[in-house]
């Protein structure tokens, strides 16, 4: 790996501007002070019930993700190139979904095989030749990024799906404003708490062509057993619409309604945060207790608006990912601001010979995973990890990407053993509607474990507030 | 509103009021297990208190003898038993969770802390000093969550929803005790007025928290087993009585006609069983049989539940 890159500096080098409050700041406050804090930040977290699920972990059903004090800080420039590149790839891969489920212009432009996309699962047939409101497939985008060096950022995913997250960044933020009141009257730090508004009014601009007045907007999850549940409850409730589960809506003469303590009441808009199988068992999975019957249909008639559309998980699949900068020059004639990561397709044959040859160095994920499990961190792995994974790699290639192993930031934070610089990434979230949003900031994740650069919170990690300075 | 978030409401009041209920019982038989032989020379308080929280049944297909630490557990921590008060606050809070957002923060705090706590509390610490503060623990948690709905929730449809859920609970708790309390512990004929009567008056009283209001009320110092009756079921003054209970019922259902401008059958049921509420004698009452009325309020508050949950769309 080459040098860490340490975002706030210091050492031996210079403190770098975004940072110099914060360093001062760090120098003023005990560990006692950073202790009572730590705790009345979780405690507030435990109190409101802020908290996620982890599957598979029978013990600790409901648990707090660790909130770490030190803020992760962008300066003004930086936020400003960051968040160009975003919208830039956000356009492209709508435009992308758009012809996918249309002409397939770019697969006859032979910019992408035919194959990975008619092949592909994330692939929904049911979208074809479905125009939703303002051409917008994926309204909501968390696009995950990773830094290596001053000037050097990488997008490591797209999470076009559901992407989850964002009451984290405004439940930091508020946790920070509370503890820390005079850090915010030294800086001038952007704030984050429009984003319910902003998302209510994307939401309201993409109600379907026929609605009269003010669209009637919900939000629908699969309930408290889902691990995102607060988020779903946060966001209804912020927008000030109704949370539903699928048995509270119904289909009913070419219209969705919901079913009130009064009259059914008509519906336009869903928010919906359960993925595509389960929305309606008469056109995907029969057996999803958590849909809609005939939801879709009306959907493809035009009469409700599903936010995130239908099948943009084919913007976000990893076999996809590598052709990303491919989508953006050809939807946008523009180079790409962001860069990918290079990666190897183990379905390839000689890709596959060096993945094989590099595992130790190479990070290898699954094409459908997400949130760090199955994949292998060949430099924190031990020989007899890497000769397991090896064998499980060759006996299914293609279901497998490899990149190397990013030499990742790394943000000062506080750990058992005082202030020590740990590796971070970075989600920040992209509305996409009338016109495109981007909130100043995002999602900080941390991987708290030395040296570890697995930053989900599944895997141990834990969140920053993360700042974007005003000029 | 949608009629789950209604549901769900409903549900959650209902089971607050519920563990608050089972405190009380427990506290009754911790109580009389404190006193040696005071009921008819044996220890039955256990198997009492299992037949008021209705959890006789369930007991018996799990556990072969009544053994006071097994009854406790049971009641307070088994979480196979739907009943026990882990088991019903954690339904109240699952309910709240998934309706979050139409309680305030301090509904939904008041019922989320009591749970943070509770899920850290073990059977094995529940010695016998330690039972009362825990028990007094539960009733004041309850008693928190009644103050945030009352001091922080607008009047409004959800506000309603939590008022039904509480007194239809508390209106089926008191007859309950009253009913096990007096039919299925009924003294033998010769132990009227005596000792063993008086003290299961003053259990049933306990188990309201009402010996001291009934002093306070009466002005007697006997518990005369007609003005226990009458004080648990028509006194309007009495806060857990069923008229008290019935009261609220129909104000609550008064108010959501009010914001929908329609009344429904579950209006006119509430309204004919507070009306024969009111109308009652303690003296006819006897007369055709205490269990007989219960029974019958029991099942009229059972019908006016089910009329709510039809009425509002419950799931």
């Amino acid at each position: 790996m080459s040098e860490l890159f340490n975002e706030m500096g210091g050492g031996k080098g210079q403190t770098r501007p975004p940072y110099v409050d914060i360093e001062a700041w760090l120098k003023t406050i005990s560990s006692t002070d950073v202790e009572r804090a730590k705790r009345e930040a979780e405690n507030r977290f435990r109190r409101q019930g802020i908290t996620f699920a982890v599957y598979g972990d029978d013990a600790a059903t409901e648990r707090l993700i660790p909130f770490d004090i030190i803020p992760r800080v962008f300066s003004a420039l930086e936020w400003r190139r960051l968040s160009a590149g975003i919208e830039q790839r956000v356009r492209a891969l709508n435009a992308f979904l758009h012809d996918i489920y249309h002409r397939q212009e770019i697969i006859r432009a032979g910019r992408i095989p035919h194959h990975i996309i008619t092949q592909n699962a994330a692939f929904v047939p049911e979208m074809v030749g479905v125009n939703p409101a303002r051409g917008i497939y994926a309204h909501i985008v968390g696009v995950d990024i990773v830094r290596v060096a001053e000037n050097e950022f990488y997008v490591l995913e797209d999470n076009c799906r559901t992407p989850s997250g964002v009451s984290y960044m405004l439940e930091g933020r508020e946790a920070m404003m509370h503890l820390f009141p005079d850090l915010f009257v030294q800086q001038r730090v952007a704030p984050v708490d429009n984003y319910p508004a902003l998302l209510r009014k994307t939401l309201e601009s993409v109600a379907p062509a026929g609605c009269m007045g003010e669209p009637t907007i919900v939000v629908l999850t699969p309930g408290i057993h889902n691990s995102a549940f607060f988020e779903h409850a946060f966001l209804a409730d912020e927008m000030g619409v109704e949370l539903c589960e699928g048995g509270d809506l119904f289909v009913s003469d070419g219209a969705l309604y919901m079913r009130t303590t009064q009259a059914p009441q008509r519906v336009d808009v869903i928010y919906r945060r359960i993925d595509d199988a389960y929305l309606d068992p008469l056109s995907f999975k029969p057996d999803s207790a958590i849909g809609i019957p005939g939801l879709v249909d009306l959907y493809r008639a035009g009469r409700v608006t599903i936010v995130n559309a239908p099948g943009t998980g084919i913007a976000d699949d990893k076999s996809i990912y590598t052709y990303i900068p491919d989508v953006i020059e050809f939807y946008t004639g523009e180079k790409p601001l962001l860069k990918n990561v290079p990666t190897w397709r183990c379905s390839e044959a000689d890709s596959l010979s060096y993945v094989l040859d590099n595992l130790a160095e190479l990070v290898v994920k699954e094409v459908h995973g997400s949130g760090g499990y199955g994949m292998l961190v060949g430099p924190t792995s031990s020989k007899q990890e890497i000769e397991n994974f090896r064998a499980i790699l060759k006996t299914n290639p293609s279901n497998y990407i490899a990149q190397p192993t990013l030499a990742l930031s790394t943000v000062p934070t506080y750990t058992a053993s005082g202030v020590a610089p740990r590796h971070v990434d970075l989600r920040p979230f992209v509305l996409s509607g009338d016109q495109v949003r981007i909130t100043p900031g995002g999602l900080t994740r941390v991987a708290l474990k030395e040296g570890s650069l697995v930053v989900n919170s599944s895997q141990g990690g834990g969140t920053k507030d993360t700042w974007v300075l005003e000029d | 509103m949608l009629g789950r978030t209604a549901s769900s409401i409903y549900w959650m009041s209902r089971y607050m009021e519920r563990a608050e209920n089972m405190a009380r019982l427990l506290e009754v038989g911790h109580r009389i297990s404190l006193m040696p032989g005071a009921i008819e020379g044996h220890r039955d308080e256990w198997r009492s208190t299992l037949l008021s929280a209705a959890c006789e049944v369930s007991y018996d297909e799990k556990h072969k003898d009544i053994v006071a630490a097994k009854v406790i557990d049971f009641l307070i921590f088994d979480e196979t038993n739907p009943s026990s008060i882990k088991s019903v606050i954690r339904t109240a809070r699952n309910n709240g969770r998934a309706v979050r957002t139409a309680l305030t923060r301090d509904v939904w705090e008041s019922m989320n802390a009591t749970w943070n706590e509770l899920v850290a509390v073990k059977s094995s610490d529940l010695t016998a000093d330690r039972l009362p503060v825990f028990l007094e623990w539960v009733k004041q948690r309850s008693m928190s969550f009644r103050g945030a709905v009352l001091g922080t929730m607008l009047r409004n449809e959800n506000y309603y929803f939590s008022q039904l859920g509480n007194f239809v609970e508390r209106a089926d708790n008191t007859a309950r005790i009253l009913d096990v309390k007096y039919f299925i512990l009924l003294p033998k004929p010769s132990d009227v007025g005596s000792e063993v009567d008086m003290q299961q008056w003053a259990q049933i009283l306990r188990s309201v928290s009402a010996h001291r209001a009934y002093r306070w009320f009466y002005r007697d110092s006997h518990y005369r087993p007609w003005l226990v009756a009458e004080f648990l079921m028509l006194r309007e003054e009495m806060p857990r009585s069923l008229v008290f209970s019935y009261q609220w019922i129909n104000t609550a259902l008064e108010g959501l006609a009010q914001i929908h401008g329609k009344r429904y059958d579950c209006h006119d049921l509430a309204a004919q069983t507070l009306a024969k509420l009111r109308a009652a004698k303690m003296e006819n009452i006897f007369q055709s049989g205490l269990h007989e009325y219960i029974r019958d309020f029991v099942i009229a508050n059972t019908n006016v539940s089910a009329a709510i949950a039809q009425t509002y769309n419950f799931p």
